[in-house]
């Protein structure tokens, strides 16, 4: 869920608000956006792609953060390089190369079994996949 | 009713994912003065525009067409259909090529020098998708839910009526048609980004006479981290799965043993380690979907050598089949004036039972999205200005017009927790049984007929009730549709009946609100005809 508004780094574009597809922000009194209805946040991450100035952190669990949890802490997020991650890793921001140009996934293999043996795949009568 | 926001246009597109998306660029093209209202905002609403998706992109060529529609007849339970899998191969590589040349999406080039147009990253694609609507002249209404639509005195559809949740003001759009592009279901799983799939498209098109068909192809789950929204089933091809105790859980997979995972999960934790994914794997996944690594980076897991916890999201008919019955090759339902498209639509005309997800949706989505644009244009034009301004009434009935006393605003907050009793436990939804599935469904039978005698709220709330109808109402037509499926085909597996029947080599269509009925399809030019 989002976790950190970083009021240093925020210049009131009101991005954030306008693109959270829940709608969980407000804009405060004071300017800058709020979290407003946190429990709407469904963890997708879409505010913090188009925050354009790394302003914004959501945590990855879907439910709150322990309150103990050093990703409450915007200098850890920074110190740890995590706070635009996200922007950075999809190639987000002025100068930097989109991600989807270089977006070549893995050659996925056959789905493997647990427990059977080395290069047996699954059976014909297979559950559901969902990519 | 002074302060409501009254709008006009040829057609109204509800939904801005990929089909809504298309439909809007399509119908614009057509002549069409287009309005497209999205419940969050277009570009970033919806699974697509958060996470990545293949797409069903195959060279015109006989042989790997072919190729193509055949690997799925079996898995499908053939009940998909050559003419419209030909039909969405050959809009899919127009679009494809459309995105590539006229949207300028940045797609990777392999190593013949050939842009790779087989996959698209959400975020990009859906950005990609927005500018190109707004420069066709779509007027966008971001953050403003439809909740209900509008038909005229014959009963075609004539508009629809909503709330601007940012605005706080209700808006109604008078239109020639309306494409139906609003999503599926997802039962508020937090699937990542499905969150504002909550059926809402379904329940309108049922209110105005609409059917159903294939509802018993629900039962899509997908792997996430367990604390996580973000689904990649995909990638745990590369995994082992444990028990809590460090053994390994025999017989589970990503596919082939996702029910073992769901039997497990029921009494104990499951665990797994990406173990079989080499260096180069590795690296390759971390491009090919940025955001699988969010929640082990940002919570100090190594995925390749770390055992995490794992869970099943209900994905619902985002990822199942089912969805609004088609009748006509452009996504026309049996109601004059309703277009339907993407995930709302019924998916098995090029799925059969067997799951969408990835490539077909994404493919069925921006096809269908297509087809539906362009002939809701041309119907729009053959009504003409007279369209806009017909006599309407307002279609909605459950959470909007309650027939007993209103209740509490926050009402619908107990009617979300019996879809998270009834619908997300693997137990009743996923490993299917008469025993569980018939309490199941009287649960939610009552529950419909409390919440269409009390579910009432206003403002924000309206859109919270009505998506908790909304949901209701799905349920009940998949748990009918499943149980009236006395077999195991495609992605709908019964306990009870495990194995395939011929006789049942049909598509079950559903449909109504308080009573609900079933009733074999016979519409089908091209139905697999591989023996059943």
């Amino acid at each position: 869920m989002i976790e950190v508004v970083s009021a240093d780094r925020c210049i009131e574009c009101d991005k954030c608000i306008e693109v959270c597809p829940t709608n969980v922000f407000d804009r405060g009194d004071a300017g800058l956006p709020v979290i407003a209805r946190q429990s709407d946040c469904q963890t997708c991450f879409m505010c913090e792609a188009y925050c354009p100035v790394d302003a914004l952190f959501v945590a990855p669990t879907s439910g709150p953060l322990p309150a103990d949890s050093p990703l409450h802490d915007e200098e850890h997020l920074v110190a740890t390089g995590l706070l635009g991650s996200y922007r950075k890793g999809i190639g987000w921001g002025h100068g930097r190369t989109p991600g989807a140009l270089v977006a070549i996934g893995p050659s996925l293999p056959p789905p493997r079994i647990s427990g059977a043996p080395a290069g047996s795949s699954a059976p014909a009568k297979s559950a559901p996949l969902t990519a | 009713m002074t302060d409501t926001l009254q709008l006009s246009a040829d057609v109204l597109i509800i939904g801005g994912g990929p089909a809504g998306t298309w439909a809007a660029i399509k119908a614009a093209r057509a002549g069409a003065d287009v309005i497209l209202a999205d419940k969050g905002y277009c570009g970033t609403s919806g699974p697509t525009a958060s996470g990545g998706t293949g797409v069903w992109y195959v060279p015109p060529r006989e042989d790997a067409r072919e190729a193509a529609m055949n690997s799925r007849d079996k898995m499908g339970g053939y009940l998909a259909d050559r003419d419209w899998m030909r039909r969405v191969l050959n809009q899919t590589w127009d679009n494809m090529n459309e995105l590539a040349d006229e949207g300028k999406y940045p797609f990777p080039v392999g190593p013949d020098g050939q842009q790779l147009r087989r996959g698209l990253q959400g975020p990009e694609y859906m950005r990609i998708q927005r500018r190109r609507v707004k420069k066709a002249g779509v007027r966008i209404l971001d953050h403003s839910p439809v909740l209900e639509l509008l038909t005229d005195t014959s009963g075609a559809v004539a508009g629809a009526s909503g709330y601007r949740r940012q605005e706080r003001v209700d808006y109604t759009v008078r239109a020639g048609a309306v494409v139906m592009a609003s999503g599926g279901c997802a039962f508020l799983s937090k699937a990542l980004g499905t969150n504002v799939d909550t059926g809402d498209g379904a329940l309108m098109a049922a209110e105005v006479g609409a059917e159903l068909s294939g509802m018993e192809f629900s039962t899509a789950y997908a792997i996430a981290p367990e604390f996580s929204t973000v689904t990649k089933t995909a990638y745990y091809n590369f995994a082992t799965f444990y028990r809590e105790d460090g053994s390994v859980l025999e017989g589970a997979g990503s596919q082939g043993g996702r029910s073992v995972i769901a039997r497990t999960l029921l009494s104990e934790r499951v665990f797994c380690t990406l173990d079989a994914a080499k260096p180069e794997d590795q690296a390759a996944m971390r491009l090919g979907q940025v955001n699988f690594f969010l929640p082990f980076d940002r919570m100090g897991i190594d995925p390749f050598t770390d055992r995490f916890p794992i869970t099943l999201l209900l994905e619902g008919t985002v990822r199942g089949t089912g969805g609004v019955h088609v009748v006509g090759e452009n996504g026309e339902t049996s109601v004059p004036g309703l277009y339907v498209a993407g995930d709302v639509a019924t998916r098995e005309l090029i799925c059969g039972g067997f799951t969408g997800g990835g490539s077909h949706n994404s493919a069925w989505a921006m096809s269908s999205g297509a087809w539906a644009g362009r002939a809701a244009a041309i119907y729009a034009a053959s009504v003409g200005q007279w369209g806009k301004g017909r006599s309407v009434r307002s279609a909605g009935e459950a959470a909007l017009r309650p027939s007993g006393t209103p209740g509490r605003p926050d009402g619908f907050k107990d009617i979300v927790q019996v879809i998270r009793d009834q619908v997300h436990p693997y137990d009743k939804n996923y490993l299917r049984h008469e025993d569980r599935l018939t309490p199941a469904l009287a649960a939610l039978d009552d529950t419909w007929r409390e919440l269409r005698s009390s579910l009432f709220a206003s403002e924000g709330d309206a859109v919270n009730a009505r998506s908790a109808a909304a949901m209701i109402a799905h349920a009940r037509w998949m748990y009918t549709s499943a149980l009236a499926r006395t077999e195991s085909r495609g992605m709908h597996k019964r306990q009870d009946y495990r194995e395939l029947d011929p006789a049942q080599h049909h598509r079950l269509l559903v449909g109504g609100l308080d009573e609900l009925w079933t009733a074999p399809s016979t519409w089908s030019r091209e139905l697999a005809s591989v023996a059943s």
